[in-house]
């Protein structure tokens, strides 16, 4: 099957500045054939969602190391639902506590990748699930 | 593998080993591209041109590679300096008092990140993040919470803040002097280090130029009216964090000092007056010998540039003093008791470089900001290491080790390299701003990571000695009603202040800004009027502008 490229956007949200990781996975999906758009820093989650939809992704992956994880993942789950956008997964990486994983999965995240998590994993997560899988 | 591939491959990570089927090491090599024989003898010495009394001086005397003082630790412990502060100033408050009352001998302020980046409290920007990674401040008053019963003319303070230094600097002073101190006997760090979060830390708010221009304000004003002050903490740790070598990070941190220095010379004052309260903060983890050869051969290097490109003389002026320690990119989520024993031996690697100062990441930061048990071991952690096993018998124990001495000089050779591929390009302030700088440290980290994936790199309890189970630590705690009580408190001064005196000082540090005066005087007086962070922060940002990042993909 001819399928089309997977689009990311890699993004930054909220103060944290911390952005070797993020750096990082946007090579590593970068090599495994994905397109990467990197937002850069200090982004706000309505500028990510407007991103997301005029750039037609696939995927919206955000970096956070601050511990804010949780309030910006709501803020941005709630903005998609209120927009209706329903065609984009949303993956998180960072500094993330595992008793934090149920929580942003509850809320719509669908995978969370803490530090130290190998690139094959996010590489396979991503392939598995964009694009409605 | 192709002879780049394999040049690159020796530049990153930890050190590279290359091994026969039965586990027998054929080959070393350290992260900064240093080969490590298997034995070494008087004749490697002899091989690198090793002269005591120009390689290394006694201890206390020039080129300084053993130590800043003549009898090291044994006249003066290290000071130690835990990163602290979250929540409210009150909760920080009691932190600082907790740990001075277990032995901790200097103060390191976490702010929060709105505080860093020059928003107050109810900013919009600010949601979230109130209070979560360090100590918010809206106003002189918060800084008078957090450092009551505090002994300011006793007790030195690093205050980390780099965009926005200038303000809490000058917020520092107007709280001491109306606790009744003289602002020449207080003595406080801002790291003031722009460049570097330009590089690898990403709390920058204005662009290069002006930025940078902030720094030589912070230096110029320290340099006349806060002689106890060190203006400057530059931080080859923040880009070491992100990626580079410890060649690199020695290399990139001095170009940055070099970058400032030449910033308040060409305001016609000699380096001299002003260098020798420059500090440093740079980092320990990795390969413990190449890390005892990075520090040594930087505070040789670092007195014989200042020397040989400003004609610095005075001795003081030559030292290479900060703050050795951290380690926070060595630290793993997997097995994190393990962090504790890495941060032992991290410490000891600052001990044996002759560290000044010192801090260590504590063994929970893979999670969230440390608990105080946490935080306490660290600092155990130090003691043990000075009033236990030894540390302070004699200065520079490993000084004429044939190994050490070689692989000194060799690290020398290799900072000296690193800093003539970014002045080649254009100096550090051009290799910033076109991302240079920032490109080649990406690249380099994601090379490491592979590697580590691949297994090329070990790193224990992550992909060798793995348990297989997820252990968690306690964490520290972060409450939202953190926020809304600071958000509270700021409403309640914006109420109870001289709004017009208010508006006239802002004024007033508006004007200099614009028209180039040190913009210092009038942050103090803003600060004593109780304007904000956030609007002194943003004059700048309105007379400056925002810094915008080049792509670097």
């Amino acid at each position: 099957m001819d399928r089309k490229r997977i689009r990311v956007l890699l993004a930054k949200p909220g103060l944290d500045g911390h952005d070797r990781g993020a750096k990082v996975v946007a090579h590593a999906l970068r090599e495994a054939g994905m397109e990467v758009i990197y937002t850069g820093l200090h982004q706000t989650v309505a500028g990510i969602v407007n991103q997301a939809v005029q750039e037609g992704v696939d995927v919206i992956g955000l970096s956070i190391m601050s511990g804010a994880h949780v309030p910006i993942c709501r803020k941005l789950t709630q903005l998609l639902k209120a927009e209706g956008v329903t065609d984009k997964i949303v993956v998180v990486g960072g500094v993330i506590p595992n008793r934090d994983i149920p929580v942003l999965e509850q809320m719509g995240v669908s995978g969370v990748f803490p530090g130290g998590t190998p690139f094959r994993e996010i590489i396979r997560f991503i392939e598995e699930n964009a694009n409605g899988g | 593998m192709n002879p780049l591939r394999e040049e690159r491959a020796k530049k990153m990570g930890v050190a590279t080993y290359v091994k026969d089927e039965k586990d027998a090491i054929q080959e070393v090599i350290l992260q900064s591209g240093i080969k490590v024989k298997p034995v070494y003898t008087p004749e490697d010495l002899e091989a690198v041109g090793f002269d005591y009394e120009k390689d290394l001086g006694d201890p206390g005397e020039f080129p300084f590679t053993r130590s800043l003082h003549p009898l090291g630790y044994r006249s003066r412990n290290w000071t130690t300096r835990q990163y602290t502060g979250f929540g409210t100033p009150e909760q920080t408050n009691e932190r600082f008092k907790l740990m001075i009352s277990h032995g901790q001998t200097g103060l390191n302020v976490a702010f929060d990140l709105p505080t860093q980046m020059g928003y107050d409290s109810d900013d919009p920007m600010a949601e979230g993040e109130v209070g979560r990674v360090g100590m918010a401040v809206d106003s002189l008053k918060d800084l008078e919470v957090a450092f009551k019963d505090i002994r300011l003319d006793r007790i030195g303070t690093g205050l980390t803040i780099n965009a926005v230094a200038s303000v809490m600097l000058a917020m520092y002073q107007a709280m001491a002097e109306n606790f009744g101190y003289d602002r020449k006997r207080i003595s406080a760090t801002p790291q003031n280090d722009i460049l570097k979060e330009i590089v690898g830390r990403g709390a920058w708010v204005y662009p290069v130029e002006p930025a940078v221009r902030l720094i030589g304000d912070v230096i110029e004003y320290a340099m006349k009216e806060l002689p106890r002050c060190n203006p400057v903490s530059v931080c080859g740790y923040h880009i070491r964090e992100s990626g580079c070598t410890p060649a690199q990070e020695i290399s990139y941190a001095f170009l940055i000092a070099f970058a400032y220095i030449d910033n308040v010379v060409a305001r016609g004052y000699r380096a001299e007056d002003f260098v020798g309260r420059f500090s440093f903060n740079l980092n320990v983890f990795g390969n413990l010998w190449e890390t005892v050869a990075k520090f040594r051969a930087a505070r040789k290097l670092w007195a014989r540039l200042l020397r040989e490109r400003y004609g610095v003389k005075d001795k003081k002026a030559l030292f290479l003093r900060g703050i050795f320690g951290g380690g926070g990119s060595g630290m793993t989520k997997q097995q994190p008791e393990n962090n504790i024993v890495r941060g032992a031996y991290y410490a000891l690697a600052a001990a044996l470089s002759g560290a000044q100062t010192t801090a260590l990441c504590s063994f929970d930061e893979a999670y969230t900001i440390p608990t105080e048990r946490a935080a306490l071991l660290s600092l155990r952690t130090f003691q043990i290491l000075m009033d236990e096993i030894g540390l302070r018998d004699t200065v520079d124990p490993l000084a004429g080790s044939y190994f050490i001495e070689t692989i000194t000089k060799q690290m020398e050779e290799k900072i000296l390299e690193e800093m003539e591929k970014v002045e080649k390009v254009g100096g550090m302030v051009e290799a910033v701003a076109s991302g240079y700088v920032q490109r080649e440290v990406a690249r380099q980290a994601y090379e490491y990571e592979k590697r580590l994936q691949e297994g090329q790199v070990t790193k224990v309890g992550v992909n060798r000695y793995t348990e297989g189970v997820d252990m968690e630590v306690e964490l520290h705690e972060y409450n939202e009603a953190w926020a809304s009580l600071q958000v509270e408190r700021l409403r309640e001064l914006k109420k109870n202040r001289d709004g017009r005196a208010v508006g006239r000082s802002l004024k007033a540090l508006e004007n200099a800004a614009r028209e180039g005066l040190n913009v210092m005087p009038y942050l103090v007086t803003c600060s004593k009027e109780y304007a904000t962070l956030g609007e002194m922060a943003g004059v700048f940002r309105e007379v400056f502008g925002e810094y915008v990042e080049p792509g670097i993909f």
